[in-house]
């Protein structure tokens, strides 16, 4: 019997040859160890070296390598080919995004809006290290730990139809990260964040679908930290509304 | 994102549902002002009302919009922990004790409004 083989329809597309994507099937031989990175890698490295793709960890760490899969925003290395077998299997660039080439999107919209909400620790009377470790007890580092764990992946921003609909919209992952430095005991600088968050394309813009948070590979639960933002920035609202001359 | 975006994936189908159900409560209330409206009308007006609402096409509209008030309040309800991250000491409250503690509440509600009404 010959060795079982599963196919892999993948989007193509190279700007400087053609000016509409394409599919492009391969054949790759079926392994239930393998992940559906290991198969481009596979096509990468013995059937198509013009394939163009993004990776690097191969272990879920690094964020680098997700795709489209069937139609599901995955980390293309936690993504098994016995899911799928003895189907074929769709891979496309993540959705929402502009495509650079092949399996490789275009991230700076993503960069920019990370780096908008400042995700560092922010204060003015930053201790010298002389001074030593400024330290956190069990339950302040469990205020914000789940959401330090983001691998800027991206998978939030394919899944989330409010971003595809409204590029503006800050999007998951950096809200997510706005609230891991927000909920920090060490951090000073909620106040610098909320102008970003509570913009006209921050938090008020999710309408909490929350398939950000069902395929996010950290289980960060964006979806969670952006409700959780839009009650304290009603509270905030409330205690100036209510309380003029109180200090929040 | 083509027009049918919410139709090709069963998550965002579930969710357009759920917003779809507020057109439904937003038309029950409308029917209950007009209610109302009728009531301080006077006797006449009143019952010719009602047997406005009685008609088959307003029974219908009564059961679906019943359905949709259910399905939005059962999903919204377990969602409810997404927005509220509530800690007793060191320990944050499960999820399961705040989605239980709001469907109690719907409960208590209910059975309080139906007990004044009926």
């Amino acid at each position: 019997m010959a060795d079982p083989t599963i196919t892999l329809e993948i989007f193509r597309y190279r700007a400087e040859q053609e000016t509409e994507p394409s599919y492009q099937r391969y054949d790759v031989p079926y392994r239930d160890d393998w992940v559906v990175l290991d198969a481009i890698n596979y096509i990468k490295d013995r059937l198509d070296g013009t394939l163009s793709y993004r990776w690097s960890c191969r272990m879920g760490v690094c964020g680098s390598c997700g795709m489209m899969v069937n139609g599901v925003p995955r980390l293309s290395c936690a993504a098994f080919l016995k899911e799928y077998y003895p189907d074929p299997i769709r891979v496309e660039p993540l959705a929402n995004f502009p495509v650079e080439r092949d399996l490789v999107i275009v991230m700076d919209d993503f960069m920019e809006k990370l780096g908008s909400v400042k995700p560092w620790v922010i204060r003015d009377d930053t201790p010298p290290l002389s001074q030593g470790e400024r330290r956190q007890t069990p339950a302040q580092l469990d205020a914000f730990k789940q959401y330090s764990m983001c691998i800027n992946c991206m998978l939030c921003y394919a899944a989330c139809p409010v971003y595809g609909l409204e590029p503006r919209f800050l999007g998951p992952a950096a809200i997510a990260l706005a609230q891991r430095y927000n909920l920090d005991s060490r951090d000073r600088g909620r106040s610098e964040r909320q102008a970003v968050l509570t913009s006209e394309e921050g938090i008020w813009e999710c309408t909490l679908v929350g398939e950000c948070t069902v395929v996010c590979p950290a289980h960060v639960d964006p979806a969670g930290a952006i409700q959780r933002a839009k009650v304290s920035a009603t509270v905030d609202y409330y205690k100036d509304a209510l309380l003029p001359w109180g200090k929040r | 994102m083509p027009g049918n975006w919410w139709l090709i994936n069963r998550a965002y189908f579930i969710f357009m549902i759920r917003e779809l159900t507020s057109v439904f409560i937003a038309i029950y209330l409308v029917l209950l002002l007009i209610l109302i409206n009728r009531i301080a009308a006077g006797p006449d007006a009143y019952r010719a009302y009602l047997a406005f609402l009685a008609t088959p096409v307003m029974r219908a509209f009564h059961i679906v919009a019943l359905a949709a008030a259910l399905f939005h309040s059962i999903t919204w309800f377990t969602l409810a922990p997404k927005g509220l991250a509530v800690r007793l000491g060191e320990r944050r409250i499960p999820d399961a004790v705040i989605i239980g503690s709001n469907f109690a509440a719907w409960i208590v509600v209910s059975v309080l409004l139906a007990w004044i009404i009926l």
